[in-house]
């Protein structure tokens, strides 16, 4: 069952991304994309690894592709024009690709691994620890320094998109209610005398 | 010793960074853009206070976090001159920044923050602390490169960079996983351990995309595409970091990872290592010679003398790590002294970039004329000045290691790329006076100064550097 499950997983998968870099429309691509990352927490589910299947579902589908819709969506890009000159470069990339396709082929082919070394990949999993609790044993102690320095790469990525994109602007109006509530008739209002027969 | 002990003893420096430069972000916050002198003159300190950590901090080797993170004389060593080069650009960068109203308190917060991830890269012991050290210290760079975003050139430099680097990181990831796959560890030590015998192809395909991620890093042909446009197009202070600092962290760690992680194939890394010397040093010399703007020709100097770097790397023993360490610090010194003359140039307010802008400034300044004129001197390797001795080094490193054709191949370019260093001092001295530049300010006086005495007194003493990066060697071994 769990076989069948994998293989199904896998071809969506690959199919899916296939549809994702040959999409005409740039929001099929995207619906892809998510349709991708789904099958690929279902692949983690079928590893064991529920934890990590839930976090693609609800941080990559959730916010990533909804985002990467949105972006698509709002932004004007001309996909005609960027695709220009993609048949002048296509014989030269895909020689690349062939060769390194090749390449990797032969890599797997041929593959072997270290003696020991799938003993030493397997992560030691105590009894009774649910895999979530596994990993938040390790990650605020074995893996402190990797848990520090990723907040500070997010960190540094907060701070780069607010130098980049936030401009303050001059002479903006802005509602402030505290202001709309201290108005009162007197300061502003303004009894004009007009005389008559002058006009305005 | 207990872990906080180690902590204290062995990870200040990087809490001091890291722990003041959310100190910095909160400042900045709170002042809005009145922020940036102070903000810059704090984190000056912080490096600079960084820096007397590593001075007076402790001399003995230690690993922290489980193996991600290694204290050793050549991290030590390192992180030095990564600190001083960030430092300097801090310095730098605060008149030129103002100037062109581009005074945010982000920038000095990013140098800080890029500097952090180079100090986690130099002393990364695992392949996940390499990729972590290496993602935040480039996507404070990105930002960096783009940070006059007003601009046009600067913006396309920072687009170019951002894509060529995922590009590279994902390169560098692939390797990772496939050496993963292969040991099923992810420390280097672990991986050396499971080489054993001939390397089956997975592993020296790691190693290969391993190897090409940390070469774009360090700009090393022909992974270098990005760099001229990107040099060109960022503001001259970010120039000044780019060809600094990060090229430090790059070189250690590519250093690190071939003699921690692949000591039994060393066959297999010296290929690609000697590859990408040549390719480096050949067109450092060959393509810079058309240049006519001087932050290009210093983005294929950069090119080239990255090259020379791997030479020494090439050699692959303990002389060869040494005569690493010691190009890197030349190299800092000549590149920071070519970068604080650069940015003098400025004529009536506006910045020029122009190789021509520079022509007769011996009769304008004559001071500045004799510090450029020497440092060319240096950057082309004319003997006694220090740019000379980095190059001995290196080379004779790969002569002892019988690698004759490397080291003819380097001589050569050497003498091919003195044509356009020199053709600058020809410019400088012998052609008629462009408008004099302005006034410049006293950092940079200073830093242009500071640095050509350095390079002209290198060979009277040059027992300090010498012996650190000797110690450094020795470290890795």
């Amino acid at each position: 069952m769990a076989v069948a499950f994998f293989y199904l997983f896998s071809a969506v998968l690959i199919a899916s991304a296939f549809a994702v870099i040959v999409s005409r429309n740039p929001v099929h691509s995207v619906l892809y994309l998510i349709l991708a990352f789904v099958n690929g927490a279902g692949l983690f589910l079928l590893a064991g690894a529920e934890f990590l299947a839930m976090i693609l579902v609800v941080v990559y589908v959730g916010a990533v592709a909804v985002l990467f819709l949105f972006v698509v969506m709002m932004l004007d890009v001309d996909f005609a024009e960027l695709r220009q000159g993609f048949s002048k470069h296509l014989p030269v990339g895909a020689a690349v690709g062939a060769v390194v396709l090749g390449e990797l082929g032969l890599v797997a082919l041929g593959w072997q691994s270290a003696p020991g070394a799938k003993e030493a990949a397997a992560a030691p999993i105590v009894a009774g620890v649910s895999n979530t609790a596994a990993l938040g044993q390790v990650l605020y102690t074995k893996y402190f320094l990797f848990f520090q320095a990723s907040a500070l790469v997010l960190l540094t990525a907060m701070i780069g998109a607010i130098v980049l994109t936030l401009h303050h602007r001059p002479g903006v109006k802005r509602q402030k209610i505290e202001e709309q509530n201290a108005r009162t008739r007197d300061n502003v209002i303004e009894i004009k005398k007009v005389p008559s027969r002058a006009g305005v | 010793m207990s872990f906080s002990t180690a902590l204290a003893h062995h990870f200040l420096p990087e809490t001091i960074l890291a722990l003041g430069v959310l100190a910095l972000i909160l400042i900045g916050a709170w002042r809005g853009t009145r922020a940036f002198g102070l903000v810059n003159e704090l984190a000056a300190g912080l490096l600079g206070l960084a820096i007397l950590a590593l001075f007076f901090g402790q001399t003995s080797e230690a690993s922290l976090f489980e193996g991600a993170f290694v204290d050793d004389a050549f991290a030590r060593f390192v992180k030095v001159l990564t600190l001083v080069g960030s430092l300097v650009t801090v310095l730098m960068s605060r008149d030129y920044l103002q100037r062109a109203k581009l005074g945010n308190f982000e920038f000095p917060v990013l140098v800080v923050l890029s500097t952090i991830g180079m100090l986690l890269l130099v002393s990364a012991d695992n392949l996940i602390a390499l990729y972590l050290g290496i993602e935040l210290m480039s996507l404070a760079l990105y930002v960096a490169a783009a940070f006059d975003r007003d601009d046009a050139r600067a913006s396309e430099a920072g687009l170019k960079y951002f894509v060529l680097g995922a590009l590279s990181s994902g390169m560098l990831l692939y390797g990772a996983s496939l050496l993963y796959g292969f040991s099923g560890t992810i420390s280097f030590d672990g991986i050396a351990k499971a080489i054993t015998g001939a390397p089956p192809l997975g592993v020296i395909f790691g190693l290969v995309f391993v190897l090409a991620g940390l070469a774009f890093k360090m700009s090393a042909a022909p992974f270098h595409m990005w760099t001229p446009d990107v040099y060109e197009g960022a503001p001259t202070p970010v120039t000044a970091f780019f060809a600094s600092a990060p090229k430090m962290a790059a070189v250690a760690i590519t250093t690190r990872i071939v003699f921690t992680a692949f000591p039994g194939i060393v066959g297999q890394w010296q290929q690609i290592v000697i590859f990408l010397a040549i390719a480096s040093m050949l067109l450092g010399s060959f393509a810079a010679i058309g240049q006519t703007s001087i932050k290009r020709l210093m983005a294929y100097s950069s090119i080239g003398h990255m090259g020379f770097a791997l030479v020494g790397l090439a050699a692959g023993n303990e002389a060869g790590v040494r005569g690493v360490a010691i190009y890197l610090a030349i190299y800092l010194v000549m590149t920071l002294g070519a970068f604080a003359a650069i940015l003098q140039m400025r004529v009536e307010g506006r910045p020029v970039e122009k190789i021509s802008d520079l022509s007769g400034l011996s009769r304008n300044n004559g001071t500045a004329a004799f510090f450029l004129a020497m440092l060319m001197f240096s950057l082309a390797g004319v003997p006694p000045l220090a740019g000379f001795f980095a190059k001995y080094y290196v080379l004779l490193a790969a002569v002892d290691a019988g690698l004759y054709p490397l080291a003819i191949i380097g001589v050569l370019a050497s003498a091919i790329s003195a044509f356009y260093y020199l053709r600058v001092v020809k410019v400088i001295y012998f052609d008629e006076p462009a408008p004099a530049f302005d006034q410049s300010p006293l950092s940079l006086r200073a830093v242009l100064a500071v640095s050509t005495v350095f390079l002209l007194g290198f060979w009277l003493y040059p027992a300090p550097v010498v012996e650190a990066a000797t110690a450094a060697a020795k470290s890795l071994f």
